[in-house]
Parts: structure tokens; sequence; C-alpha cells
């Protein structure tokens, strides 16, 4: 069942094309956002300058919800209908995914210690992107485990999809853990009320992170459609123009 | 239907006595169990009101590490001596011979765990009115640490370093089902209900019945292509 | 534009910076994986396709 789209020499093409495009947008979507985040949005009420960690945090935290669930549906497709485009792009999908889970716990950290004066604190949201990002190196170490490249993308799969079915599961279970725990001073690391100013920078932040994310996941997934299909010619093609 | 049923009943009854007579199978993972729950009086001192506090917590790791152990003797020896793969092929449904297994599995590993539990709650000065609901939240979670434990079996067969990779896959997947086991013991000592924490975990059984064969099922056919 | 005051982050600089600096290190970092395996592969595939070619 090999459309022309699903064809790894058409996608490589279409992805060199799209790649120029999603970085530009992703630069222009940065730096807007990045503006508005540091040097148009106000002071909170509360929190004073330290709130702007949030434009990082938040953003942070939905991709790495965000990617999960690609790579979970892209294994489904890749499960059901064979469709090796498919098996690649969940594959590259999880050291970005990883990479936004740890950002989200690092910054999340840093929130954190003005406010609370801890480095860490077992909230819901950081406790939850602990265990996601758990489950980002599970899945990671399975398929680098596993020598046969189409075993371990099927077998990636497979744990996804059982991950994202957790993943509700295991929020509510985080929730409902944090407020019966929770010692009264310490308060939810929450948006501060959120004020019309600060949204625009956190909408912006969060689809210039989204085209990141499309930039270098088809980055990623050139070189590996390079490897993959190095046996036929059109990639001999691609590589020395005149055999 | 009744063919199907007597393959489940053979399989059940060979595992079970495969595994009794290899009994070292059955006790290794339940001295553990006892051994690391008498480790944390050990780091932390005798002071019964500490122990008290932390038993339910680690009472109910011990059980996670302890069945974490045992989960590659689930399909580990069948994939070795090719009966997997008969399996497999067999014209019986898949599922239902993973259910099968892990029953038996369940059997062997976690029933223990359950029925020793009384005895380490005493250790870790657990109050009595806590041991019933210590026992029975163990006897709700095991299973479903035995099921969402064979998926990650099934995903690691016979890959090198499976062990602790394993675990990597499966402890994440095993907190909510540790997060309500050891809250309904706590709860009980703070003298809350936990209806809910019991409710909670029914349905984690029976989410895990429903689809943790199938997706092990699934799981073992990519292993074993 | 009073950039001491803006630095400062009403006293909470370094954590605010810090975060910021952090989200810069992982967009970077993830940039450059593709780019320097795209080198490599390119490298590691021409070499694939001259030994090729001297075996036919």
């Amino acid at each position: 069942m090999q459309h022309k789209y699903a064809s790894p020499k058409f996608f490589y093409t279409l992805a060199g094309q799209l790649t120029p495009w999603a970085a530009t947008i992703t630069t222009l979507l940065l730096v807007t956002g990045l503006y508005l985040a540091l040097f148009i949005a106000p002071a909170d009420y509360q929190q004073g300058e330290s709130y702007r960690i949030m434009f990082i945090h938040v953003p942070a935290a939905w991709m790495s919800m965000f990617i999960y669930m690609m790579m979970a549906g892209a294994g489904a497709v890749a499960l059901v209908w064979n469709v090796k485009l498919a098996e690649i792009f969940a594959s590259n999908c999880a050291p970005i995914g990883a990479s936004f889970t740890l950002l989200t716990l690092a910054t999340g950290s840093l929130w954190g210690k003005p406010m609370w004066g801890t480095w860490w604190a077992w909230d819901a949201r950081l406790t939850s992107e602990l265990i996601l990002f758990f489950l980002y190196i599970g899945y990671m170490a399975l398929q680098a485990s596993i020598d046969d490249p189409r075993r371990a993308a099927r077998a990636a799969a497979i744990l996804a999809l059982v991950g994202v079915v957790n993943i509700p599961v295991i929020h509510f279970s985080v929730e409902w853990w944090n407020t019966l725990h929770q010692p009264a001073s310490v308060s939810k690391i929450g948006a501060p009320s959120i004020h019309p100013s600060m949204l625009a920078p956190l909408l912006l932040m969060s689809l210039a992170f989204t085209f990141y994310f499309f930039t270098v996941a088809l980055m990623r997934m050139r070189n590996e459609i390079l490897e993959r299909e190095r046996h036929t010619t059109w990639v001999a093609r691609v590589l020395d123009p005149e055999s | 239907m009744p063919k199907l049923l007597k393959a489940v009943g053979c399989l059940l009854h060979r595992d079970l006595t495969v595994a009794l007579r290899r009994s070292t199978d059955i006790l290794t993972p339940l001295i553990f169990f006892v051994i690391v729950v008498s480790l944390f009086p050990l780091g932390l001192g005798p002071e019964p009101s500490v122990l008290k506090t932390i038993a339910p917590g680690v009472i109910w790791v011990a059980a996670l590490l302890a069945t974490m152990l045992s989960l590659n003797r689930l399909f580990a020896n069948d994939h070795a001596d090719g009966t997997l793969e008969q399996m497999a092929l067999s014209p019986h449904p898949l599922t239902v011979l993973v259910l099968t297994k892990v029953t038996a599995h369940w059997m062997l590993t976690g029933l223990p765990l359950v029925l020793i539990s009384p005895l380490l709650a005493i250790q870790m000065f657990l109050p009595e009115s806590a041991i019933g609901t210590l026992t029975l939240s163990l006897l709700l979670g095991t299973p479903v640490l035995s099921l969402l434990g064979a998926v990650g079996a099934a995903l690691t067969l016979g890959l090198r370093g499976s062990g602790v990779l394993l675990s990597l896959l499966v402890l994440p997947l095993y907190t909510p089902v540790l997060i309500f086991g050891a809250g309904a013991v706590a709860g009980v000592i703070a003298d809350i209900d936990v209806e809910a924490h019991f409710s909670l975990l029914g349905a984690f059984l029976a989410l895990a019945l429903a689809f943790a064969p199938w997706a092990a099922a699934a799981a073992l056919r990519v292993s074993l292509d | 534009m009073n950039w001491s005051e803006f630095f400062s982050m009403g006293g909470y600089g370094f954590y605010v910076w810090t975060a910021y600096a952090f989200a810069a290190l992982i967009l970077i970092f993830n940039l450059y994986l593709p780019l320097r395996r795209r080198k490599s592969v390119h490298r590691l595939l021409r070499e694939f396709f001259r030994i090729k070619g001297q075996t036919r």
C-alpha cells in the first residue's frame, strides 16, 4: 500500500523543500514571541518578573505531550498500515520530545526555586512530566536495544500506544496524589492570572516550538531515509549526481 | 470453545507444574520482597512511628520490584525452547494463551507476595486495622503488575540487558497502581474513606485484563517475527 | 529602556536567564544533531557507493 506520497523518495524531496520554510517560520515566531515575552508583557502582580519563565515552561510542557501523541499516532499508522515513513517519523520524534520534557523539568525547577525556596517540588505537573520523561527514555532505550529496524519500530510503536493510554491515568493519579500530600504552603506552579498581553507571547512561543519540532523532525527524517534507502538508485544519484 | 478451554487448562497446568519443579523461580522474588522491606529499618532506624509511616509505600514499592524481577521468566523459557512460537502458530487465540500464562505467573509470584504481606506489615508496625487493607490492595494490584509486565516482557523478548530495560519500560506505567495501592493503606491509617481507592484499583484491573493480554500478544508477534 | 533593570529581572535574573539559556541550549543542540548526522551519513554513503562501484 505504497502511495506516491508515502514513498520515501517523494518525501525526501518534499521535506527538503519544506525545511527552509519551516525554519524561517520558526525563527520569525521565536523572535516575535521572545520580544513580547521579555519586553512587552507586564510584570506579574504576585510573582514579579520571575513568571516570565512561564513563556518557556508552559509551551515546553505542551510540546512534551503533543510530541508523545504524534509519536503514538504515527506508531499506530505504522503498525496498522505498515507505512515506513510513519515508522521513521515516530522514532525520530522521541529525542525531541524527551528534550522538551527535560526543558519543562528544568524550567519548572528554576521557576519553583524563587517561589517556593526549593529546587524541586513534587507538584502534580512536574511529577507527571518526570514520569513522561521516563516514558520517553524507555521508548528510546527499547529502540536502541533492537537491531532489526523493523522490529524496533513496531515494538516501539506498541510501547508508545500503551504509554499514550496510560498517560491520562498517570496524570489523574498524580493529581490526586498531589492534592492529598501537598502541604498548605506550597501552591501549584500555576500561571498567574492571565493578562491578555501574556496570552500572545504564550501562543507565539508554543507555535514557534511546534514549527521548530517539524523543522528538526524533517531534517532527521531525511537523514534516516537516505540511510535506509541506500540500496536504491535515487539515493546514489542524490549523493553523486554524475553517477 | 471446549477445545480452547482444554488448551487453557493444559497450559495453566503445565506452567504451574514446571514452575513448581523449579521452585527457586518462585522463592527468589518472594525472598527479595522480604529482604527489601527489611532493609528499610536497617537504613532508617527501628523507630516504630517512622516505619509505620513509610510502611505502605515501602511494602508496595518492594512488591513492584519483586514483580519486575520475576517478569523475564514469563516468556523467556518458552521462547528458548520454541514453545512460544508453537503457541503463536496454534489455532488458539494468542491473547487467551497469554492471559493463561500471566495467570500462572501471578499465582506463582503475585499471590505469594499477597500472602506474606501481613508478616511484613507486622515487621513495619502497621496497625492491625490496616493489614487487611494492605493485603486486599496487593490482591487487586499485583495482577495488574503481572499484566502490564507481560507487555514489557513481550516487547523485550530475547534482547540483551532485557532485565533492566524491562524495568525502565514498565515501572513508569506502574505508578498509578502504586499511588492508589499505597494510598489506600495510608488512607486507612489516617482514617480516611478509601472506597475510591479500591474502585480505582478494581478499574485498573478490569482495564488491564481487557487490554494487556491483547497488547502483549501483539508484542509477542512483533518479537517473534 | 533600562538595561540593568531588564537584566536583573526584578532580582530574579539568575533564574529567568538560566531558564532561557537552557531553552536556547536545547534548541541549538537538537538542531546541531541532525546537521552533524547529515554530514556523516553523506560521507558514509559516498564511501559505500565508491566500494559498490569498485566491486561491480
